[in-house]
């Protein structure tokens, strides 16, 4: 188990920064899931982590150790590739214990351990053959044994269930989820996907060009996210953003927050509009409203109206979010958020 | 009519096909033939292609007309040295260049390169004046030292060991393996394509070579086994040709083996399946 620290952390390629003077703390024994973007930096993270790109300045800590100059395998991390990168000419049990042995682990000892891991993860009836006759799932399966054998104190898992398809995915997040409970060690997860960040984090990063956009846990990350682009990247559809006027001061309330109904509500926000797209999901059903004031996401669980028709949208004072100039979120003990809430409800038209 | 057409074309490809054969199988069919005819029958015309008793003891003649026990003996120790040292050589050189980032490696890659583009002839003399400088005259040395490095090996495997993806490198460097570990354990193995093939061209080629151990080797204790079969047309005063292809047949039937034990790898180089 070990904590990991950026400190004024910048990483350059080709003299072109990527990071630039980044500062992090990813607790001891947590699941946090970097998220953001394709390019936005998530990878490069891990990868210093890892010790396989280094930084260019700064200082990376495990455990409060600098990392700087230990080679990757003996950091005491473990990471799980994107495309699994399973040694293919070796055996299942060869590719779990190739850690092992480059370790000196004694022999018996190593086959205990590859036996209980690969119990641990399903592969028993597999460890002889080779990678090759193995499924996704099963690939994926040996990539998690291979770095669960080593005990690291750290796992790394950089895009892991991506290349499966969506059943696998939701299952191995589970198993993910489980594993990380049983183990208690520290994940750090990068995905592009939300929803995976969403599910499965005690803690998100979410970062963008190479900066942190926000780090909370799931909730605090959807609930309160602290600016724009937090709001409109958590979420599906992402949440509805408008103008409010003069000052750069943006509203903005999720897809879910609207409610929808024939007559005119006495919400702080409530516009008329007109249906103009109904996607029926089955539990959901999600509504483009086109209004005076811009086209807006609406998601509800009952499937009342239909393409074409006037509705008003509506959104409750708590469910609404300001944004100010420089995008960051207006918090509601701020003096001017009052200003806004009563701005905002004489915009609103019937 | 489209059947055939069909028929037609399918035809033209066998005849085709089997012309081909015939073009590459004949000369190895008549060496053969000849290897095991009297003398008589290789001056006959027309010529016979099935001898009437085969003359085993043509192979026991060409033998023995020489130490070619000897020839034997260095052409195998300086093809296999070669082989070897160039696979010591060529695997980290291009491992280096395919998965290591340092300055002036293309500058370095370019000048392997230019190795593989000159041709031999351009160095043969500074190269033959070179050892007689060292003293090595009388040793194989002269006939294993110019052939240590292959730049054609450098260059194909470095294209080999660029498309196997850098997470697998990665993978294993988090598993703690050194480089070298690395190469026996990941990159050789999952190049054995591509050594087979260079190993197989590397054997044939200094298998058969013949013009640098005539310049490089003025003993019979170091000259290779293709000096010795050459010799047999010299040594008789007329050709006896029907021992010169008992002797060509000996030359040949290492390469048929080592072809035959590479074929599946060669086969595979150019097929090369790699695990999503």
């Amino acid at each position: 188990m070990a904590s990991i620290e950026f400190v004024r952390v910048s990483k350059a390629f080709d003299k072109q920064e990527v990071i630039k003077d980044l500062n992090l703390t990813i607790e001891d024994g947590k699941f946090t899931v970097l998220v953001g973007p394709s390019g936005c930096g998530k990878t490069t993270l891990l990868r210093m982590i890892a010790g396989l790109d280094p930084q260019t300045s700064g200082s990376v800590l495990i455990d409060g150790k600098d990392v700087t100059r230990i080679a990757p395998g003996k950091r005491g991390v473990a990471m799980v590739f994107q495309n699994y990168a399973i040694y293919p000419t070796m055996s299942v049990r060869e590719n779990i214990e190739f850690g092992l042995v480059n370790n000196k682990v004694g022999k018996a000892e190593r086959e205990e351990l590859v036996e209980s891991i690969g119990k641990a993860v399903g592969l028993s009836d597999y460890l002889d053959r080779k990678p090759s006759t193995l499924s996704g799932g099963q690939r994926q399966r040996v990539a998690l044994a291979r770095a669960m054998v080593k005990k690291p104190s750290v796992f790394l898992m950089d895009e892991p269930l991506s290349n499966l398809d969506a059943k696998l995915r939701v299952q191995m997040r589970i198993e993910l989820i489980e594993l990380h409970k049983k183990l208690g060690t520290t994940f750090v997860y990068v995905t592009h996907d939300q929803v995976e960040a969403m599910s499965m984090a005690d803690k998100i990063v979410l970062m963008n060009k190479g900066v942190i956009q926000q780090e909370a846990p799931p909730d605090t990350m959807y609930r309160r996210p602290s600016n724009r682009f937090t709001a409109q990247f958590i979420g599906t559809p992402p949440m509805n953003i408008g103008e409010l006027g003069a000052g750069g001061i943006k509203y903005g309330f999720r897809p879910e927050s609207a409610v929808l109904s024939e007559v005119q509500g006495d919400e702080p926000f409530s516009v008329r509009g007109v249906i103009a797209t109904r996607e029926m999901l089955g539990s959901e059903t999600i509504y483009q409203v086109r209004s005076d004031s811009g086209n807006f996401m609406v998601k509800r669980s009952e499937d009342l109206f239909a393409a074409g028709q006037e509705v008003f949208v509506g959104v409750a004072a708590e469910k609404l979010h300001f944004f100010g100039e420089d995008e960051r979120r207006i918090e509601e003990k701020q003096g001017a958020y009052r200003d806004y809430l009563e701005a905002l409800r004489g915009r609103s038209h019937g | 009519m489209t059947k055939a057409f069909h028929y037609t074309g399918l035809t033209l490809g066998y005849l085709l096909k089997t012309a081909i054969l015939i073009v590459f199988v004949f000369p190895f069919l008549w060496m053969i033939s000849t290897s095991l005819q009297t003398y008589r029958e290789t001056l006959s015309y027309p010529p016979t292609l099935m001898p009437a008793v085969p003359q085993w003891i043509n192979f026991a003649q060409a033998m023995s007309a020489g130490p070619f026990l000897t020839y034997f003996k260095n052409s195998a120790v300086v093809t296999l040295a070669i082989i070897a040292i160039q696979l010591l050589v060529m695997i980290p050189a291009a491992y280096a260049f395919a998965k290591y980032r340092f300055p002036g490696k293309n500058l370095l890659f370019g000048l392997v390169l230019l190795a593989f583009m000159i041709p031999g002839q351009v160095t043969f003399i500074p190269v033959y004046l070179m050892m007689a400088d060292w003293g090595i005259a009388k040793t194989l040395l002269p006939q294993i030292i110019p052939f240590m490095s292959n730049a054609f090996g450098i260059f194909l495997l470095r294209q080999y060991f660029m498309q196997i993806p850098e997470e697998i490198v990665e993978a294993a460097r988090l598993d703690n393996a050194g480089e070298f570990r690395i190469m026996r354990k990941i990159m050789v193995p999952m190049s054995m394509p591509a050594l087979a093939t260079i190993a197989l061209f590397s054997f044939v080629s200094h298998w058969n070579d013949y013009f640098w151990p005539l310049i490089m080797t003025d003993a019979e204790s170091i000259r290779p086994l293709t000096l010795g079969i050459a010799m047999l047309r010299e040594t008789e005063g007329i050709s006896n040709w029907h021992i010169i292809m008992a002797g060509n047949v000996v030359l040949v039937i290492p390469i048929l083996l080592v072809y035959l034990f590479c074929s599946k790898q060669i086969v595979k180089a150019f097929v090369y399946s790699g695990i999503k």
